[in-house]
């Protein structure tokens, strides 16, 4: 721009990644304006982003995208479990309906030039019928019919129905997969931070992260590049399930996959882990996607692999470990010398 | 005779630190650097192997360290679940006294698999539980000089089932879908693929070492576009393990199987119906047939599809054909 700035609006500001990346635009001389828009007050300190305490819902949104002429919307809202918000329906009606308001106003903004959303891999499903890792090109090979997964493919279609109807606007979607730090509070941290792990008998899925950090990055210059198109946002490398419990130094808590529903029903009630049963299969049968594309075009590797990034979250967070590197070498030592003692381990030779 | 039994004048070991502290044959100092030990590599003492019970010292503590890093996770495992050293630690012992000794199974043709780089196992398919593959996989692993790993094509049925599924991805397969065959021949891995799938592993014991068809050819075209050798392969010996003589339809249905075996010993005999027979197997690996030189686009060329798949097919059939007069007996 050579007369002024950028003018950016974030929604959903006040959760972690867009706290972060609000404070990286501040940090950055070109971009001379920032609106943060959430439900709740932001969680970092932020110096000069404007906030508007309004649901995406609100009118008063519209109005803030014409009256402010800004030319950038980081589309950050999309809410992943339904219990904070009250309930499925209240879920559904912000995610989709918000968005569906918001990408209304959107258009008839002028000023507006590009779009990025955040999405996630859920929309690929998880399923025993799908090849080892999503391209961006494929879909979900089942039907998904409810919950976070079905939002999100909802979102990312009118993202799209909006793109074509102004194809002037560049429009970004970035397919998170479950963002895991030192810092970040998510679903899965909190299940990952349970004393017995909750996972299914018989069944150990391939699970795939991206480190906080690596988030905010491509977040960032997904903001401030030109970058149009579907980009999964994830980690090199897979851990499976129970070898990231035993990373975590957590014990596994086995449950026969007919008592998952309740299993997590009973974890949500307790106020530990708000686990959307929705979310199960991928506990059971796990998803990784390609990240090449976005290796290729924004010419960014995460930084941090999978394992990586889940041992960032296992420094980050002191929560109790029962089995840590540490105990089981010392315990590998004693059953050394216990054998020693008792067999008569000796030099030159069995004993008879 | 331990390194402890060693006597070393200390003072010469503290004049000298990094030299070796033997003495050499006309009794000076030895002037060779040392190693850990203190000792250089030209007078390091033999160090006789400490025992535990019957076993080697060493080797416990290997084993011991085994199970600590799968305890606390140290383990790397590959995009597709692949986890190495489950097959190759702790499984390829186990099958590979299964085939030598109770199916006695005979390697012919194993230079044809390539040491290196991608290739296409193409394998008949037979024996009412994949039993075949198993074996094809450990074979290659165990007696193959380069002790390759064959990544197995599976149908999604495996990936649904608790624990085979997981256990498939850990030894190394996926599922059987274009995407992963590029993706694993792309990175230089040998595949393995039984293209009659179900209609081959669930034919019954009067058709026994017929070839059903092979699916559509979506093997061949895979090959063709990645332009990597399909090396044949015949397998002698898995039709008899479960002879299957009957197919229990409805029970099937309400299992959510393919087939539902009924043999002269399952499920009359219960959880004994499931042993198998001690059939006599006979593992044969074809030339390999190039597929470089049709071209890059040659993929798209049905007819040569279906030309390649019959011959492959043909092939297959006739080192069964062939294997099957050389084995007398099924059994002896």
């Amino acid at each position: 721009m050579a007369q002024s700035g950028k003018r950016v609006m974030i929604t959903g500001v006040s959760r972690h990644l867009g706290g972060k990346l609000a404070q990286r635009l501040e940090a950055d001389p070109e971009v001379d304006y920032i609106v943060g828009v959430d439900l709740e007050e932001p969680e970092v300190d932020l110096e000069r982003t404007e906030f508007v305490h309004a649901d995406i819902r609100n009118p008063l949104i519209a109005k803030t995208i014409q009256t402010t002429e800004v030319d950038t919307l980081v589309h950050l809202s999309i809410i992943s479990t339904p219990t904070r918000v009250g309930g499925r329906s209240a879920m559904k009606e912000i995610n989709v309906i918000g968005s569906l308001q918001l990408f209304a106003a959107c258009q008839k903004s002028p000023a507006l030039k590009k779009v990025v959303m955040k999405s996630s891999t859920a929309v690929y499903g998880a399923s025993p019928r799908d090849p080892a890792l999503f391209t961006e090109s494929l879909s979900a090979s089942g039907e998904i019919r409810h919950g976070y997964a079905k939002d999100s493919i909802e979102v990312e279609q009118s993202a799209r129905d909006f793109g074509r109807r102004r194809p002037d606007v560049g429009l970004t979607i970035l397919r998170f997969a479950n963002v895991i730090g030192s810092e970040i509070e998510t679903t899965l941290t909190r299940y990952f931070s349970l004393p017995l792990v909750p996972s299914p008998i018989g069944y150990d899925p391939r699970l795939q992260f991206v480190h906080e950090e690596d988030a905010e990055e491509v977040l960032y210059r997904a903001t401030r590049e030109d970058h149009r198109g579907i980009f999964n946002v994830a980690a090199d490398g897979v851990v499976l399930l129970s070898q990231a419990i035993r990373i975590c130094g957590k014990l596994p808590l086995k449950v026969p996959l007919p008592l998952a529903s309740p299993v997590a029903n009973v974890v949500r009630r307790l106020g530990l882990v708000d686990f959307p049963s929705d979310q199960i299969p991928f506990l059971v049968y796990g998803r990784v996607a390609d990240n090449s594309r976005l290796k290729e075009v924004f010419g960014f590797a995460p930084r941090y692999t999978t394992r990586e990034a889940l041992e960032e979250f296992v420094r980050g967070h002191r929560s109790r470990r029962f089995v840590t590197r540490e105990t089981a070498e010392a315990w590998e030592q004693e059953v050394y010398d216990f054998l020693r003692r008792a067999r008569g381990g000796r030099a030159g030779g069995a004993v008879r | 005779m331990s390194a402890m039994a060693q006597v070393i004048p200390i003072e010469r070991a503290r004049r000298e630190p990094d030299r070796c502290r033997a003495l050499t044959a006309a009794g000076r100092p030895c002037r060779n650097k040392a190693g850990l030990s203190g000792f250089c590599r030209v007078h390091q003492p033999p160090v006789a192997p400490e025992h535990i019970g019957p076993f080697d010292a060493e080797g416990v503590r290997e084993v011991l360290n085994f199970v600590t890093r799968r305890l606390t996770g140290e383990y790397w495992v590959d995009d597709f679940g692949f986890d190495p050293e489950l097959p190759e630690r702790v499984f390829l012992p186990l099958v590979q006294g299964l085939y030598r000794r109770y199916w006695r199974a005979e390697w012919i043709g194993l230079p044809n698999v390539p040491s290196r780089g991608p290739a296409l196992l193409v394998s008949n398919h037979a024996g009412t539980v994949p039993v075949d593959a198993v074996v094809m996989k450990f074979g290659v692993l165990g007696e193959h000089p380069a002790h390759r790993h064959v990544r197995l094509l599976a149908a999604d049925l495996a990936f649904r089932s608790p624990i085979v599924g997981p256990m498939a991805r850990k030894m190394g397969s996926t599922l059987a879908c274009e995407e992963d065959a590029r993706r694993l021949l792309q990175a230089g891995q040998l595949v393995g693929v039984m293209p009659e799938g179900y209609k081959g592993v669930g034919k019954g014991w009067k058709n026994r070492y017929r070839l059903q068809r092979f699916g559509r050819g979506g093997f061949v075209e895979v090959a063709l576009r990645e332009q990597v050798p399909i090396v044949p392969v015949a397998i002698v010996g898995s039709e008899e393990i479960y002879p299957m003589v009957g197919n229990a339809k409805l029970l099937a249905q309400l299992a959510g199987f393919p087939y539902f075996p009924i043999t002269p010993f399952f499920p009359w005999l219960g959880p004994l119906g499931l042993v198998p027979l001690p059939s006599k197997w006979i593992v044969e690996f074809g030339e390999p047939i190039p597929t470089d030189d049709y071209g890059p686009d040659a993929w798209q060329d049905a007819m040569l599809l279906f030309e390649l798949t019959d011959r492959i097919r043909d092939t297959i059939q006739q080192m069964l054909y062939r294997n099957l007069m050389k084995r007398r007996n099924a059994f002896l």
